[in-house]
């Protein structure tokens, strides 16, 4: 179909605004994490640092309690992310290719999980983590990771199996390879950008999670990253914008180095998996 | 016991491997299984029973049965009622707004302009970043003094003295729907771009030879073939808004003034500030029904519609 020039135009003023509104926000951060005080003191900010200054990164990554963050945060997420897949692709192959009475269960489980609000669930599961003196640990939250990322690994996962032909496995099987041999010759290797993807999707999804750990972790020792930060933002009077900015950046950057990975298969795996599930 | 000997279990009857099927199944789902029951089911149910009793914090206290006490107490409680008035007004602005924006972006990313692809990553970059961090960002974006956003309402003279956004009565709310509907873009706009890329080009062309305006195509052909699509991502965004809780917790905390006291917070504070973890559940109970005859009478009108 042939757009008018006059319905072009407005085509693009739109779209910069769209991306001007989205993008802005994390371009004013990376400018506020490169000013000096100085310049925070100023009287009219402007988006574009007087001049560089790294100093906000040097004050950030001395701040103690911060690089304790970023190492409990990235050992939690691995151990999430491990496993996560360990656990996960047994079940999604089991649901992409048996049709077992455990599908339904199981795909009612995850509506279920996302539609009830988590108060729900924290209140029992510090009740439960107490007693066997897992709350106020790293692996105790590790575990509670695992149990609510896997609906959306499963979501995802299900539908990269089901786009694995059958024929394949089929022909494996005649050939006299067990099933186990099957899995891990024939699917697992199709299955190299589907098992990435989920990955990335639960290394950020523990990366960034907030709600769990704020109740399960008290020990300043143990917070996370994005708990450290929240509670540089609650020391109100003192915060100092320069470096909570540079923290800031840096603990999206794998989130947004991964998004960028993602961002090809995002709308096919999603959907993928919409349609299967 | 001698019922068991007399009894065997009858051997499974193989009807074309499907016994095996279903036991190789089970299998392949044990390792899921017990942290799955142990800590999300278990849980849930454990969860649901707590709002009928008056459970506290700490380590020996007893838990009593009290039946609808709770709930009869948070009849009578006038800032749940407000937390959940400002509960509601959040999700549905979010989720609306949301929605009209995303169909609007999906729409221009899913025509034939340049850069889609540049324009495709930046759209994405809220759903990347962690909450907190989006909390944080915002905050120093809408503060009165070295905020660029009162800098710009000034130099266009559209506000003669900075606006403390998330510390004043009136623009508090306002301004945390604005960064939910931020967040919440990204996940939108893709689903409604795949959904969109699967509409059937021949459906337009048809339209296009019989004349119809591009107005006429959105309404008769856009929309109704997105429909599914559109009621599933909806639905699922009235339920993560109206569950939300990181987000508005790092940006004003509830305040000023419980302006901003989204449900989820409020049955925090209940939980773990004052210890009352039965009271705290029962609220989590009433979100649940609320969530539930909501969606079922969304989805009941969608399909009905769709009939």
């Amino acid at each position: 179909m042939r757009t008018r020039p006059a319905a072009r135009f407005l085509q693009y003023v739109a779209v910069v605004c769209y991306l001007v509104f989205l993008g802005f926000p994390l371009l004013w951060l990376i400018s506020s994490s490169l000013k000096s005080p100085r310049e925070f003191a100023g009287i009219t900010p402007s988006l574009l640092p007087d001049h560089l200054d790294f100093s906000n990164y040097s004050d950030a990554m001395n701040e103690q309690g911060l690089i304790r963050g970023l190492g409990n945060s990235l050992q939690i997420s691995i151990a999430t992310t491990v496993l996560v897949l360990i656990v996960s692709l047994p079940v999604a192959y089991a649901l992409a290719r048996f049709r077992t009475r455990l599908r339904p269960v199981t795909n009612g489980w995850i509506l279920v999980s996302q539609v009830f609000p988590v108060i729900l669930i924290v209140i029992p599961l510090f009740m439960i983590l107490r007693p066997l003196h897992l709350t106020n640990t790293i692996p105790g939250v590790v575990i509670v990771y695992m149990v609510w990322s896997l609906p959306f690994a499963l979501w995802m996962l299900q539908g990269y199996v089901a786009a694995v032909p059958r024929e394949l496995e089929e022909a494996a099987s005649v050939d006299g390879a067990s099933r186990l041999r099957t899995i891990v010759s024939i699917v697992m290797p199709l299955l190299r950008p589907g098992l990435i993807a989920t990955a990335m999707f639960t290394f950020i999804s523990a990366w960034n999670e907030f709600f769990f750990a704020l109740v399960l972790l008290q020990d300043p020792e143990l917070k996370t990253l994005p708990l450290v930060l929240a509670r540089f933002v609650g020391a109100e009077g003192q915060v100092q914008f320069g470096p909570l900015a540079a923290a800031s950046v840096l603990a999206t950057v794998p989130s947004l180095v991964f998004f960028a990975f993602l961002q090809r298969r995002l709308t096919s795996g999603l959907l993928s998996g919409a349609v299967k599930g | 016991m001698t019922a068991t000997v007399t009894a065997p279990a009858p051997t499974p009857v193989r009807k074309t491997g499907k016994p095996k099927q279903n036991r190789e199944a089970i299998f392949l789902f044990l390792p899921a299984l017990l942290p799955v029951l142990l800590l999300s089911v278990y849980p849930l149910i454990r969860g649901i029973a707590l709002g009928f009793t008056d459970a506290r914090a700490g380590l020996n206290v007893d838990t009593n049965f009290i039946g609808f006490e709770n709930f009869s107490k948070l009849l009578h409680n006038g800032l749940f009622w407000d937390s959940f008035r400002i509960g509601i007004i959040w999700t549905l602005s979010v989720t609306i707004l949301q929605f009209v924006a995303a169909l609007g972006l999906a729409l221009l990313l899913n025509t034939t302009i340049r850069f889609r692809g540049v324009a495709r990553t930046i759209a994405l970059i809220p759903w990347a970043m962690p909450p907190v961090v989006v909390a944080i960002m915002w905050r120093l974006l809408l503060h009165p003094t070295n905020g660029p956003v009162n800098e710009i309402l000034q130099k266009l003279h559209l506000t003669d003295h900075p606006i403390n956004f998330l510390g004043d009565f009136s623009t508090a709310l306002p301004a945390v729907i604005v960064v939910g509907i931020w967040v919440g873009m990204p996940m939108t706009t893709i689903t409604l771009l795949a959904g969109l890329q699967g509409i059937d080009r021949s459906l337009y062309e048809a339209a296009a030879v019989d004349g119809a305006s591009a107005w006429s195509q959105f309404w008769n052909i856009t929309l109704p073939q997105l429909r599914t699509v559109i009621v599933a991502i909806t639905s699922l965004d009235l339920i993560w808004n109206f569950n939300s809780f990181g987000l508005v917790y790092v940006l004003t905390a509830g305040g000023p003034g419980g302006k901003t006291m989204l449900p989820m917070l409020f049955a925090y504070n209940e939980a773990f500030r004052y210890g009352n973890f039965g009271m705290a559940a029962a609220m989590g109970d009433v979100m649940v029904v609320i969530i539930i005859v909501f969606l079922a009478f969304y989805l009941r009108n969608r399909l009905r519609s769709e009939a």
